[in-house]
């Protein structure tokens, strides 16, 4: 099958890559353009681990082709940290041990990214309801609630 | 998931071509949270595949209070449940559209691929019934117009010719005294499939009820409009009794079967809470307008 030529942003970067049509965006981020921090949980949209940012929304990139994202702009969980400085968000989810077996992780702080994006003050009610499509069997959520709590608290300057 | 090609037109007029040059094989992708799936699963298999959302028309999102509600087919629930226009006229179709999943699925799927999905059990499809929505079609031999109720015909299965595609819905504007409500019943709080969905749309003059629709999800091989039940409450004054009578007509157009989300007595039972809950939730909606 003859690939197809997309062009998008990444984490900020203007990003080339040949994709076949019937790739995943989540399939081109890891194998095509390098980007593993994007789980492949469900395939099926349930369990949020394959979630970025597409322009301003978190999407499963399992369920989005390849060549859906030209020219969108994409934020994965390798974008959240400057540098070797961490996001509020990871360093709050390592401070409240908000994760076990880190598999569902960068799921969940680049949703949590989104939602603060939007709204930096959120209620517990709202983190939940912006978090149920994100599924840890580990930590039981609490502390993934806690520490996105305080990491909108620490960057409200609370 | 096996091969395929992808275009992305950007006109009406373009993605038609594409559709008829597929023919049988070709198959419209809006935001492809069932698309995907099931072409990972091997269940639908186009060999080509068309992008709906560069289509402004299926992008469409824009009231007037003669010719309601356009809705692009492919327009994102996210941008429907957030509008404060939507939220103010049809607040019953915001409640459907915003259970079709999490936040990361409401910034992908639209009405119109809830729609076209064909499911029984489809949040929006009965929302749509009740609040009156026409579907506008197009294919190569010009546009239809075919009602909400009419448009899936059995699961997975729509009136759509391989050559034709959903533009967009055309909701009527409530007129005077009316609202809406969409309630479904899942065992858990959120992120499930209906068990049963009603949709509620009435109108009001005073006390009286000028006109009603019920349309019911996941009671039927395909989502329904239960007319008797919506026709008993116009000329009557919405209390207990007439909205009791209309709970049983509801109940007695479903034909639900029984499978691993509810039995058929189950199911029966939720349309009669849901039809009474929904009428209610609407006519104090109404009396508030």
């Amino acid at each position: 099958m003859k690939k197809v030529h997309v062009q998008t942003t990444v984490n900020g970067e203007e990003t080339e890559f040949l994709c076949e049509p019937r790739q995943s965006l989540l399939e081109v981020l890891r194998d095509v353009v390098g980007y593993t921090g994007t789980k492949e949980g469900c395939l099926t949209g349930d369990c949020g681990a394959c979630s970025v940012i597409m322009d301003g929304r978190p999407t499963d990139s399992c369920l989005v082709l390849g060549v859906e994202a030209e020219g969108k702009d994409i934020t994965t969980v390798e974008g959240l940290a400057d540098g070797d400085t961490l996001h509020p968000l990871q360093k709050k989810f390592l401070e409240h041990a908000a994760l076990q077996c880190g598999i569902c992780t960068p799921g969940f702080l680049v949703t949590s990214k989104a939602l603060l994006d939007r709204n930096p003050n959120p209620t517990e009610h709202e983190i939940r309801y912006a978090l149920a499509g994100n599924l840890c069997r580990c930590t039981g959520y609490d502390k993934i609630v806690r520490a996105v709590q305080d990491a909108a608290a620490e960057m409200q300057g609370r | 998931m096996h091969e395929l090609n992808y275009e992305a037109p950007t006109s009406l007029d373009q993605a038609i071509s594409v559709l008829a040059a597929a023919g049988e094989n070709g198959r419209m992708l809006a935001g492809g949270t069932d698309l995907i799936i099931q072409m990972r699963a091997g269940v639908r298999q186009p060999g080509q595949v068309i992008d709906a959302k560069k289509i402004p028309e299926l992008q469409a999102l824009s009231f007037d209070a003669q010719n309601g509600l356009q809705l692009g087919a492919a327009r994102a629930c996210c941008d429907i449940i957030a509008d404060a226009t939507v939220q103010q006229h049809y607040p019953g179709l915001v409640e459907a559209a915003g259970l079709i999943g999490s936040d990361q699925i409401l910034a992908r799927a639209s009405v119109g691929g809830n729609v076209c999905n064909g499911s029984p059990a489809a949040d929006t499809t009965p929302a749509l019934i009740a609040l009156g929505a026409v579907c506008h079609i197009a294919g190569p031999n010009g546009t239809r117009e075919v009602a909400a109720e009419d448009f899936v015909t059995a699961p997975g299965q729509t009136v759509l010719a391989p050559n034709e595609l959903l533009v967009a819905f055309q909701i009527p504007a409530p007129q005077g005294q009316a609202s809406d409500c969409y309630q479904r019943f899942i065992p858990r709080n959120e992120m499930d499939i209906a068990v049963v969905g009603v949709g509620s749309c009435v109108a009001l003059d005073g006390d009286t009820c000028t006109a009603a629709r019920i349309g019911l999800g996941a009671v039927a091989a395909r989502p329904l409009l239960a007319k008797e039940a919506g026709d008993s409450l116009v000329g009557k004054t919405l209390d207990d009794a007439a909205i009791e009578a209309a709970a049983q007509l509801a109940q007695q157009a479903a034909s639900p079967i029984s499978d691993m989300r509810g039995t058929a007595e189950f199911r029966t039972h939720l349309v009669g809470v849901l039809t009474r809950r929904t009428l209610k939730e609407a006519a104090a909606r109404a009396r508030a307008r």
